[in-house]
């Protein structure tokens, strides 16, 4: 018998450190994040696999992706 | 006969991802920083602090020195000793204070018109006195502080202030130049592949001896602008992605396809007395006479 755990995962986007240079969203490899006029946000959160490449390629310190 | 509830096999238990938490390497309130949007002197220094973390050295026993430049802002961001200096003498003063305590794991972070131009004679000298220190050079092919002029790594052709035209200088190539130098550990690395570059940079704060790090990062502002790179993620993969090959992958490929690509990975290892120790030897040698 097979048994599938869903992985959820919260991310925190610091809206006073993001400055808006959109790596996050272009690096994401599941779409997960988009632009809101100059802030990230978040679009789909399901669909995040928690890779946490937006983190490894923030510059500015503002976003991190936790486990639940 | 079991029963199917029997049958079903526990999950192994995952380890919950974590994120790596900055907030102890990072003095509180100096950020946001003031790089801009898309530089990638950020990434760099999120690999350093990683790095950092996994040599579990105390935070007292880092000294951080820098010269003038965006790189060179580095050392206001983290909370170890750290030291802002004048520009180009970052290794004048590290050495310096490296003379004076040898105890402290010495990190210089200082960018390409920092080390190579302005501190290039420092740069040579300090690779060739093989003094115990990690020099960690924010290569982004402009001087992006004073608006953008011509580096001594701008490439040839590529638009710079001072070079409207297309720059007509050769470059220098950081890694061959230190290890000429002198320095006993040379490495590349990029901030497009950052678990690459905290390896490295992990390595060479390892290595004792002289360690260079050359790190190809972005400027969007002006190197981008300048040279019609639309957006800091374009940059990013043509330049450093497509810009670079490691190490391993070289030997693979032909000599055609190397052609005007950087080699990312430990270029240069070797073994050579520290200047600190053999300084104590002679202090020792002459009081005993």
């Amino acid at each position: 018998m097979a048994v599938a755990e869903k992985r959820i995962f919260r991310i925190e986007i610091d809206d006073r450190l993001c400055k808006g240079c959109n790596l996050c969203v272009d690096f994401c490899p599941t779409n997960v994040l988009t632009m809101d006029g100059n802030l990230v946000v978040v679009k789909d959160l399901d669909a995040c696999n928690g890779c946490q490449l937006c983190d490894n390629r923030c510059p500015d310190f503002a976003i991190q992706v936790f486990e639940e | 006969m079991s029963t199917p509830a029997e049958d079903v096999k526990p999950l192994a238990k995952k380890k919950k991802k974590v994120p790596f938490n900055y907030s102890p390497y990072v003095r509180g309130g100096k950020l946001p920083h003031i790089w801009c949007p898309g530089c990638g002197h950020g990434i760099v220094l999120k690999c350093l602090l990683r790095a950092l973390h996994t040599t579990e050295i105390s935070k007292d026993d880092i000294a951080m020195v820098s010269g003038i430049g965006c790189s060179s802002r580095t050392p206001g961001y983290v909370d170890f000793n750290t030291l802002h200096t004048l520009h180009g003498r970052a290794l004048a003063y590290a050495t310096g204070l490296k003379m004076a305590k040898p105890k402290l794991k010495v990190i210089v972070t200082t960018g390409d018109g920092d080390a190579l131009a302005i501190g290039g004679n420092h740069f040579i000298h300090a690779c060739r006195r093989n003094l115990d220190m990690t020099i960690l050079v924010y290569n982004n092919s402009i001087y992006g502080m004073t608006s953008g002029q011509s580096s001594p790594t701008t490439p040839q052709g590529k638009i710079s202030t001072t070079g409207r035209y297309g720059n007509i200088e050769p470059t220098f190539d950081t890694c061959s130049l230190a290890q000429a130098a002198g320095a006993t550990f040379v490495a590349r690395g990029t901030a497009y592949h950052f678990q690459e570059l905290e390896k490295v940079i992990f390595e060479a704060m390892m290595h004792k001896g002289t360690s260079v790090v050359d790190v190809i990062d972005a400027c969007p502002t002006y190197y981008g602008r300048f040279n019609k790179y639309k957006t800091p993620t374009e940059m990013m993969e043509k330049i450093e992605k497509e810009g670079t090959v490691s190490v391993k992958q070289a030997d693979k490929l032909l000599p055609e396809e190397l052609q005007g690509k950087l080699l990312r990975g430990v270029l240069y290892k070797s073994d050579r007395p520290e200047y600190c120790e053999e300084y104590n030897k002679l202090v020792i040698a002459v009081q005993a006479k």
